[in-house]
Protein backbone atom coordinates (compact mmCIF):
# COMPACT_ATOMS: atom_id res chain seq x y z
CA UNK A 1 0.00 0.00 0.00
CA UNK A 2 1.34 3.21 -1.07
CA UNK A 3 2.14 5.35 2.12
CA UNK A 4 0.63 8.74 0.50
CA UNK A 5 -2.45 7.87 -1.94
CA UNK A 6 -6.01 8.16 -1.09
CA UNK A 7 -7.76 4.93 -0.48
CA UNK A 8 -10.91 4.26 -2.43
CA UNK A 9 -13.60 1.93 -2.70
CA UNK A 10 -16.61 1.74 -4.91
CA UNK A 11 -19.43 -0.48 -5.00
CA UNK A 12 -23.20 -0.92 -7.03
CA UNK A 13 -25.59 -2.19 -4.65
CA UNK A 14 -29.53 -1.62 -6.50
CA UNK A 15 -27.66 -0.30 -9.29
CA UNK A 16 -27.63 -0.75 -13.17
CA UNK A 17 -23.44 -0.28 -12.95
CA UNK A 18 -24.30 2.81 -15.14
CA UNK A 19 -22.93 5.27 -12.86
CA UNK A 20 -19.53 3.13 -12.81
CA UNK A 21 -19.41 3.23 -16.12
CA UNK A 22 -19.95 7.33 -16.44
CA UNK A 23 -17.10 6.52 -13.81
CA UNK A 24 -15.24 5.28 -16.39
CA UNK A 25 -16.16 8.10 -18.81
CA UNK A 26 -13.06 10.32 -17.18
CA UNK A 27 -11.03 8.04 -19.48
CA UNK A 28 -7.47 8.72 -19.50
CA UNK A 29 -7.74 10.93 -16.64
CA UNK A 30 -8.28 7.95 -14.45
CA UNK A 31 -4.70 7.64 -15.02
CA UNK A 32 -3.84 11.11 -13.81
CA UNK A 33 -6.53 10.30 -10.50
CA UNK A 34 -4.21 6.97 -9.98
CA UNK A 35 -1.42 8.98 -9.12
CA UNK A 36 -3.16 10.43 -6.33
CA UNK A 37 -5.40 7.85 -4.95
CA UNK A 38 -5.54 3.37 -5.02
CA UNK A 39 -8.55 1.25 -5.00
CA UNK A 40 -9.89 -0.87 -2.06
CA UNK A 41 -13.00 -2.92 -2.77
CA UNK A 42 -14.24 -1.99 -5.80
CA UNK A 43 -15.72 -3.32 -9.24
CA UNK A 44 -12.28 -2.40 -11.02
CA UNK A 45 -10.58 -4.70 -8.33
CA UNK A 46 -12.37 -7.57 -7.68
CA UNK A 47 -11.42 -7.03 -3.81
CA UNK A 48 -14.34 -8.70 -1.90
CA UNK A 49 -14.01 -7.25 1.46
CA UNK A 50 -13.54 -3.29 2.21
CA UNK A 51 -10.72 -2.40 4.07
CA UNK A 52 -10.19 1.37 6.00
CA UNK A 53 -10.58 3.93 3.00
CA UNK A 54 -10.54 7.68 3.10
CA UNK A 55 -13.41 7.77 0.48
CA UNK A 56 -15.83 5.25 -0.51
CA UNK A 57 -18.36 5.70 -3.43
CA UNK A 58 -21.86 4.01 -3.83
CA UNK A 59 -24.11 3.58 -6.70
CA UNK A 60 -27.01 2.12 -6.22
CA UNK A 61 -30.07 2.06 -3.34
CA UNK A 62 -30.52 -1.16 -1.27
CA UNK A 63 -33.30 -3.79 -2.41
CA UNK A 64 -31.70 -6.87 -0.86
CA UNK A 65 -29.68 -8.07 2.88
CA UNK A 66 -26.53 -7.82 1.05
CA UNK A 67 -26.86 -4.71 0.13
CA UNK A 68 -27.36 -3.39 3.76
CA UNK A 69 -24.55 -5.28 4.82
CA UNK A 70 -22.04 -4.20 2.31
CA UNK A 71 -23.40 -0.22 3.29
CA UNK A 72 -22.75 -0.81 6.81
CA UNK A 73 -19.45 -2.19 6.07
CA UNK A 74 -18.44 0.80 3.58
CA UNK A 75 -19.93 2.93 6.41
CA UNK A 76 -17.74 1.29 8.43
CA UNK A 77 -14.30 1.70 6.96
CA UNK A 78 -15.05 4.81 4.59
CA UNK A 79 -13.96 8.23 6.01
CA UNK A 80 -15.97 10.03 3.71
CA UNK A 81 -18.71 8.18 1.97
CA UNK A 82 -20.32 9.29 -1.21
CA UNK A 83 -23.81 8.59 -2.56
CA UNK A 84 -23.41 8.46 -6.66
CA UNK A 85 -26.44 8.96 -8.68
CA UNK A 86 -30.39 8.51 -9.03
CA UNK A 87 -30.63 4.93 -7.17
CA UNK A 88 -28.73 6.17 -3.96
CA UNK A 89 -30.28 9.63 -3.87
CA UNK A 90 -34.00 8.38 -4.03
CA UNK A 91 -34.03 4.86 -4.62
CA UNK A 92 -34.48 5.53 -8.44
CA UNK A 93 -36.10 3.36 -11.34
CA UNK A 94 -36.06 0.08 -8.61
CA UNK A 95 -37.82 1.59 -6.65
CA UNK A 96 -40.71 1.37 -8.88
CA UNK A 97 -41.42 -1.71 -7.56
CA UNK A 98 -42.14 -0.18 -4.24
CA UNK A 99 -45.87 0.33 -5.51
CA UNK A 100 -46.37 -3.34 -5.14
CA UNK A 101 -46.14 -6.20 -2.83
CA UNK A 102 -42.69 -8.45 -2.89
CA UNK A 103 -44.77 -11.44 -3.45
CA UNK A 104 -46.45 -9.59 -6.19
CA UNK A 105 -43.22 -8.64 -7.60
CA UNK A 106 -41.94 -12.24 -7.45
CA UNK A 107 -44.94 -13.57 -8.93
CA UNK A 108 -44.92 -11.60 -11.80
CA UNK A 109 -41.53 -12.23 -12.54
CA UNK A 110 -41.22 -16.13 -12.28
CA UNK A 111 -44.26 -17.59 -12.46
CA UNK A 112 -47.21 -15.34 -14.35
CA UNK A 113 -44.61 -13.25 -16.10
CA UNK A 114 -44.29 -13.30 -20.78
CA UNK A 115 -42.13 -16.17 -21.58
CA UNK A 116 -41.65 -17.53 -18.73
CA UNK A 117 -40.94 -21.33 -18.52
CA UNK A 118 -40.47 -23.77 -15.78
CA UNK A 119 -41.83 -21.28 -14.00
CA UNK A 120 -40.28 -21.11 -10.07
CA UNK A 121 -39.49 -18.57 -7.46
CA UNK A 122 -35.46 -18.97 -6.80
CA UNK A 123 -35.31 -19.61 -3.13
CA UNK A 124 -31.60 -20.56 -3.21
CA UNK A 125 -29.77 -19.98 0.13
CA UNK A 126 -27.18 -17.98 -1.16
CA UNK A 127 -29.51 -15.57 -2.94
CA UNK A 128 -29.62 -12.11 -1.04
CA UNK A 129 -32.83 -11.71 0.75
CA UNK A 130 -35.23 -8.99 -0.77
CA UNK A 131 -36.37 -6.41 1.12
CA UNK A 132 -40.13 -5.66 1.16
CA UNK A 133 -38.86 -1.78 -0.36
CA UNK A 134 -36.30 -0.55 -1.91
CA UNK A 135 -34.74 1.73 -0.47
CA UNK A 136 -31.72 5.17 -1.01
CA UNK A 137 -29.07 4.61 1.28
CA UNK A 138 -29.19 7.90 3.74
CA UNK A 139 -32.17 5.95 5.68
CA UNK A 140 -29.56 3.70 6.32
CA UNK A 141 -26.06 4.97 7.07
CA UNK A 142 -25.06 8.73 7.47
CA UNK A 143 -24.25 9.79 4.41
CA UNK A 144 -21.27 12.81 3.80
CA UNK A 145 -21.54 14.00 0.11
CA UNK A 146 -24.28 13.34 -2.49
CA UNK A 147 -23.95 13.75 -6.47
CA UNK A 148 -27.26 13.11 -8.11
CA UNK A 149 -27.83 12.29 -11.65
CA UNK A 150 -28.80 9.41 -13.72
CA UNK A 151 -25.76 9.02 -14.11
CA UNK A 152 -23.60 12.02 -13.28
CA UNK A 153 -21.28 12.84 -16.12
CA UNK A 154 -18.24 11.71 -16.17
CA UNK A 155 -16.99 15.21 -15.73
CA UNK A 156 -19.16 15.94 -12.92
CA UNK A 157 -17.52 13.12 -11.33
CA UNK A 158 -14.23 13.89 -12.19
CA UNK A 159 -14.77 17.57 -11.06
CA UNK A 160 -16.27 16.36 -7.74
CA UNK A 161 -13.27 13.95 -7.28
CA UNK A 162 -10.89 16.38 -7.64
CA UNK A 163 -11.72 19.40 -5.30
CA UNK A 164 -12.97 16.72 -2.51
CA UNK A 165 -8.98 15.86 -2.90
CA UNK A 166 -7.73 18.65 -2.97
CA UNK A 167 -10.04 19.88 0.29
CA UNK A 168 -12.22 22.36 -1.56
CA UNK A 169 -15.65 23.00 -1.15
CA UNK A 170 -17.39 21.18 -4.14
CA UNK A 171 -18.88 23.20 -6.44
CA UNK A 172 -20.27 22.20 -9.66
CA UNK A 173 -21.73 24.33 -12.92
CA UNK A 174 -25.89 23.77 -13.01
CA UNK A 175 -25.47 21.68 -15.55
CA UNK A 176 -23.72 19.37 -14.20
CA UNK A 177 -26.47 18.82 -11.27
CA UNK A 178 -29.15 16.93 -12.86
CA UNK A 179 -31.57 13.95 -10.96
CA UNK A 180 -32.03 12.41 -14.60
CA UNK B 1 -51.70 66.30 -8.80
CA UNK B 2 -49.39 63.76 -10.25
CA UNK B 3 -49.20 60.53 -8.36
CA UNK B 4 -45.85 59.14 -6.68
CA UNK B 5 -44.89 55.98 -7.81
CA UNK B 6 -45.22 53.55 -5.27
CA UNK B 7 -42.18 50.99 -4.44
CA UNK B 8 -41.56 48.05 -2.36
CA UNK B 9 -38.20 46.63 -1.61
CA UNK B 10 -36.87 43.19 -2.55
CA UNK B 11 -33.36 42.36 -1.13
CA UNK B 12 -32.14 46.42 -0.87
CA UNK B 13 -33.53 46.81 -4.95
CA UNK B 14 -36.89 49.21 -4.97
CA UNK B 15 -38.93 48.09 -7.51
CA UNK B 16 -42.38 49.65 -8.71
CA UNK B 17 -46.31 48.09 -8.21
CA UNK B 18 -49.39 48.81 -9.28
CA UNK B 19 -52.47 49.09 -6.85
CA UNK B 20 -54.03 45.45 -6.23
CA UNK B 21 -50.71 43.74 -7.04
CA UNK B 22 -49.02 40.87 -5.00
CA UNK B 23 -45.42 40.76 -3.97
CA UNK B 24 -45.11 38.05 -6.69
CA UNK B 25 -47.07 39.81 -9.40
CA UNK B 26 -44.67 43.03 -8.58
CA UNK B 27 -41.54 40.73 -8.60
CA UNK B 28 -42.24 38.97 -11.86
CA UNK B 29 -42.52 42.20 -13.27
CA UNK B 30 -39.73 43.59 -11.99
CA UNK B 31 -37.62 39.95 -13.63
CA UNK B 32 -36.88 39.21 -9.60
CA UNK B 33 -37.35 35.32 -9.45
CA UNK B 34 -39.14 34.61 -6.37
CA UNK B 35 -39.65 30.47 -6.16
CA UNK B 36 -43.33 28.89 -6.58
CA UNK B 37 -45.19 25.73 -7.83
CA UNK B 38 -48.76 26.46 -7.05
CA UNK B 39 -48.48 30.13 -8.46
CA UNK B 40 -49.57 30.70 -11.80
CA UNK B 41 -50.14 34.72 -13.33
CA UNK B 42 -53.65 33.89 -14.46
CA UNK B 43 -55.01 32.28 -11.96
CA UNK B 44 -56.60 33.64 -7.96
CA UNK B 45 -53.58 32.38 -5.93
CA UNK B 46 -53.66 29.73 -3.72
CA UNK B 47 -50.44 30.17 -1.33
CA UNK B 48 -50.29 26.19 -0.44
CA UNK B 49 -46.75 25.38 -2.03
CA UNK B 50 -45.14 27.61 0.69
CA UNK B 51 -42.04 28.16 -1.31
CA UNK B 52 -42.16 31.57 -2.11
CA UNK B 53 -42.24 32.53 1.49
CA UNK B 54 -40.53 35.99 1.60
CA UNK B 55 -39.83 38.23 4.78
CA UNK B 56 -42.41 40.98 4.54
CA UNK B 57 -41.18 43.51 7.48
CA UNK B 58 -39.60 41.26 9.64
CA UNK B 59 -42.78 38.47 9.13
CA UNK B 60 -43.11 35.74 6.89
CA UNK B 61 -45.85 35.92 4.25
CA UNK B 62 -46.66 34.07 1.22
CA UNK B 63 -45.33 36.50 -1.36
CA UNK B 64 -48.00 34.80 -3.96
CA UNK B 65 -51.06 35.64 -1.58
CA UNK B 66 -49.71 38.76 0.44
CA UNK B 67 -50.49 42.41 -1.58
CA UNK B 68 -48.26 44.59 -2.16
CA UNK B 69 -48.05 47.98 -0.03
CA UNK B 70 -46.06 50.96 -0.17
CA UNK B 71 -42.77 50.56 1.50
CA UNK B 72 -42.54 47.25 2.65
CA UNK B 73 -39.11 45.69 3.13
CA UNK B 74 -38.78 42.51 1.88
CA UNK B 75 -35.93 39.83 2.21
CA UNK B 76 -36.21 37.28 -0.77
CA UNK B 77 -33.09 35.54 -1.79
CA UNK B 78 -31.20 35.06 1.83
CA UNK B 79 -29.85 31.70 2.65
CA UNK B 80 -32.14 30.95 5.59
CA UNK B 81 -35.30 31.34 3.34
CA UNK B 82 -33.44 29.00 0.77
CA UNK B 83 -32.70 26.45 3.28
CA UNK B 84 -36.19 26.23 3.93
CA UNK B 85 -37.07 26.16 0.90
CA UNK B 86 -34.97 23.41 0.35
CA UNK B 87 -36.36 21.30 3.04
CA UNK B 88 -39.92 21.94 1.74
CA UNK B 89 -38.92 20.61 -1.56
CA UNK B 90 -37.45 17.70 -0.45
CA UNK B 91 -40.68 17.25 1.72
CA UNK B 92 -42.71 17.33 -1.82
CA UNK B 93 -39.88 14.35 -3.11
CA UNK B 94 -40.31 12.00 -0.14
CA UNK B 95 -44.21 12.44 -0.10
CA UNK B 96 -44.87 11.50 -3.69
CA UNK B 97 -43.22 9.36 -6.25
CA UNK B 98 -40.90 11.11 -8.37
CA UNK B 99 -38.08 9.32 -10.01
CA UNK B 100 -36.64 11.49 -12.43
CA UNK B 101 -35.21 8.97 -14.53
CA UNK B 102 -38.64 7.99 -14.71
CA UNK B 103 -40.66 10.13 -15.47
CA UNK B 104 -41.39 12.04 -19.34
CA UNK B 105 -41.65 15.51 -17.64
CA UNK B 106 -38.12 15.25 -16.24
CA UNK B 107 -35.56 18.85 -17.56
CA UNK B 108 -39.43 20.28 -18.12
CA UNK B 109 -40.85 19.88 -14.54
CA UNK B 110 -40.57 22.52 -11.93
CA UNK B 111 -40.48 20.96 -9.04
CA UNK B 112 -37.21 19.74 -10.60
CA UNK B 113 -36.01 22.68 -11.35
CA UNK B 114 -37.08 24.63 -8.08
CA UNK B 115 -34.92 22.05 -6.49
CA UNK B 116 -31.86 22.80 -8.78
CA UNK B 117 -32.34 26.12 -7.65
CA UNK B 118 -32.76 26.07 -4.01
CA UNK B 119 -29.26 23.18 -4.07
CA UNK B 120 -31.44 20.56 -3.23
CA UNK B 121 -28.53 17.49 -3.43
CA UNK B 122 -30.42 14.92 -2.00
CA UNK B 123 -34.06 14.07 -0.16
CA UNK B 124 -33.07 14.01 3.28
CA UNK B 125 -35.89 12.94 4.33
CA UNK B 126 -37.46 9.23 4.59
CA UNK B 127 -39.78 8.55 1.78
CA UNK B 128 -43.41 7.50 2.23
CA UNK B 129 -43.23 5.03 -1.42
CA UNK B 130 -47.09 5.97 -1.35
CA UNK B 131 -49.12 3.50 -3.24
CA UNK B 132 -50.95 5.97 -6.51
CA UNK B 133 -52.72 4.86 -8.98
CA UNK B 134 -52.06 5.41 -12.75
CA UNK B 135 -54.84 7.04 -14.91
CA UNK B 136 -54.36 6.27 -18.72
CA UNK B 137 -57.57 5.99 -19.20
CA UNK B 138 -57.71 8.83 -21.82
CA UNK B 139 -56.91 9.02 -25.35
CA UNK B 140 -54.68 11.48 -25.47
CA UNK B 141 -53.57 12.15 -21.72
CA UNK B 142 -51.97 10.18 -19.00
CA UNK B 143 -52.78 11.26 -15.47
CA UNK B 144 -50.18 9.72 -12.63
CA UNK B 145 -51.05 9.93 -9.25
CA UNK B 146 -47.57 9.54 -8.14
CA UNK B 147 -46.19 12.59 -9.09
CA UNK B 148 -49.21 15.14 -8.06
CA UNK B 149 -48.15 18.09 -5.67
CA UNK B 150 -51.41 18.99 -4.85
CA UNK B 151 -50.52 22.69 -6.29
CA UNK B 152 -54.30 22.49 -7.63
CA UNK B 153 -53.62 24.57 -10.95
CA UNK B 154 -55.80 21.68 -12.55
CA UNK B 155 -57.97 22.07 -10.28
CA UNK B 156 -58.31 25.71 -10.82
CA UNK B 157 -58.11 25.73 -14.42
CA UNK B 158 -60.38 23.05 -15.31
CA UNK B 159 -63.01 25.22 -12.78
CA UNK B 160 -62.20 29.14 -13.17
CA UNK B 161 -61.45 28.53 -17.43
CA UNK B 162 -62.23 25.35 -18.89
CA UNK B 163 -65.57 25.51 -16.82
CA UNK B 164 -65.83 21.60 -16.44
CA UNK B 165 -64.65 21.22 -12.72
CA UNK B 166 -63.21 18.17 -13.87
CA UNK B 167 -60.39 17.83 -11.20
CA UNK B 168 -60.48 18.34 -7.01
CA UNK B 169 -58.42 17.61 -4.06
CA UNK B 170 -59.94 14.90 -1.73
CA UNK B 171 -59.13 14.25 1.60
CA UNK B 172 -57.31 16.11 4.39
CA UNK B 173 -53.84 16.45 5.70
CA UNK B 174 -51.65 13.58 4.54
CA UNK B 175 -54.58 11.94 2.49
CA UNK B 176 -55.17 14.54 0.52
CA UNK B 177 -55.22 13.29 -3.00
CA UNK B 178 -56.11 14.46 -6.82
CA UNK B 179 -59.24 13.06 -7.97
CA UNK B 180 -61.33 13.31 -11.32
CA UNK B 181 -64.98 14.29 -11.35
CA UNK B 182 -66.38 11.10 -13.15
CA UNK B 183 -68.80 8.28 -12.01
CA UNK B 184 -65.56 6.15 -12.61
CA UNK B 185 -63.11 8.44 -11.46
CA UNK B 186 -61.11 7.98 -14.68
CA UNK B 187 -60.45 10.74 -16.74
CA UNK B 188 -61.57 9.03 -20.38
CA UNK B 189 -65.41 9.34 -18.75
CA UNK B 190 -64.83 13.44 -18.53
CA UNK B 191 -64.86 15.53 -21.47
CA UNK B 192 -61.46 16.50 -20.91
CA UNK B 193 -59.92 17.68 -24.24
CA UNK B 194 -57.18 18.28 -25.52
CA UNK B 195 -57.14 22.23 -25.98
CA UNK B 196 -58.24 22.67 -21.92
CA UNK B 197 -56.07 25.10 -20.13
CA UNK B 198 -55.89 21.95 -17.35
CA UNK B 199 -54.24 20.30 -19.72
CA UNK B 200 -51.07 22.84 -19.66
CA UNK B 201 -50.81 23.86 -16.51
CA UNK B 202 -49.19 20.70 -14.46
CA UNK B 203 -45.67 21.94 -13.29
CA UNK B 204 -44.95 18.42 -12.63
CA UNK B 205 -45.29 14.84 -14.45
CA UNK B 206 -48.55 14.40 -13.37
CA UNK B 207 -50.76 15.24 -15.93
CA UNK B 208 -49.26 13.99 -19.58
CA UNK B 209 -49.45 14.51 -23.10
CA UNK B 210 -49.53 11.10 -24.74
CA UNK B 211 -47.12 10.30 -27.88
CA UNK B 212 -45.09 14.18 -27.15
CA UNK B 213 -43.26 13.42 -24.48
CA UNK B 214 -39.91 13.08 -26.20
CA UNK B 215 -40.32 15.09 -28.80
CA UNK B 216 -37.37 17.02 -27.14
CA UNK B 217 -34.47 14.83 -26.38
CA UNK B 218 -33.64 14.83 -22.59
CA UNK B 219 -30.44 17.34 -21.90
CA UNK B 220 -31.95 19.50 -24.56
CA UNK B 221 -35.36 20.84 -21.98
CA UNK B 222 -35.89 23.46 -20.54
CA UNK B 223 -33.99 23.15 -17.19
CA UNK B 224 -31.14 20.99 -18.40
CA UNK B 225 -29.28 24.34 -19.51
CA UNK B 226 -30.34 27.23 -17.60
CA UNK B 227 -31.88 27.91 -13.88
CA UNK B 228 -35.52 28.24 -13.73
CA UNK B 229 -34.44 31.84 -11.97
CA UNK B 230 -33.31 32.56 -15.85
CA UNK B 231 -35.92 30.46 -17.93
CA UNK B 232 -39.23 31.15 -15.89
CA UNK B 233 -42.30 28.44 -15.52
CA UNK B 234 -42.44 25.10 -17.78
CA UNK B 235 -46.51 25.21 -17.96
CA UNK B 236 -46.60 29.00 -19.01
CA UNK B 237 -43.95 28.35 -21.72
CA UNK B 238 -46.50 24.97 -22.91
CA UNK B 239 -49.63 27.46 -23.01
CA UNK B 240 -48.38 29.69 -25.22
CA UNK B 241 -48.51 32.22 -22.59
CA UNK B 242 -46.17 35.34 -21.92
CA UNK B 243 -42.90 34.22 -19.54
CA UNK B 244 -42.83 35.71 -16.24
CA UNK B 245 -41.52 39.02 -15.96
CA UNK B 246 -43.05 40.17 -19.59
CA UNK B 247 -46.88 41.77 -18.84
Amino acid sequence: MAANKIRVATTSLAGCFGCHMSFLDIDERLLELLEHIEFDRTPLTDIKQCGPCDIGLIEGGVCNAENVHVLKEFRKNCKILIAMGACAFNGGVPALRNHYSLKDCLEESYLQGVGVVNPLIPNDPEIPLLLNKVHPIHEIVKIDYFLPGCPPSGDAIWTFLNELLAGQEISLPYQAIHYD
Amino acid sequence: MQLEEQTITIDGQKIPFQSGQTIMDAALAAKIYIPHLCYHPEFKPHGSCRLCTVMVNGRYESACTMPSVAGQEILNNTKELNENRRALTQMLFVEGNHICPGCPKTGNCQLQAVAYYVGMLSSHYQHFYPYRDLDPSHPDYVVDFNRCILCELCVRASRDVDKKNIFAISGRGIKAHLIINSPSGKLEDTDFAVGDKAAFVCPVGAILRKRTRYTTPIGERLYDKQSIRIVGDSQQLHAGATKYGRK
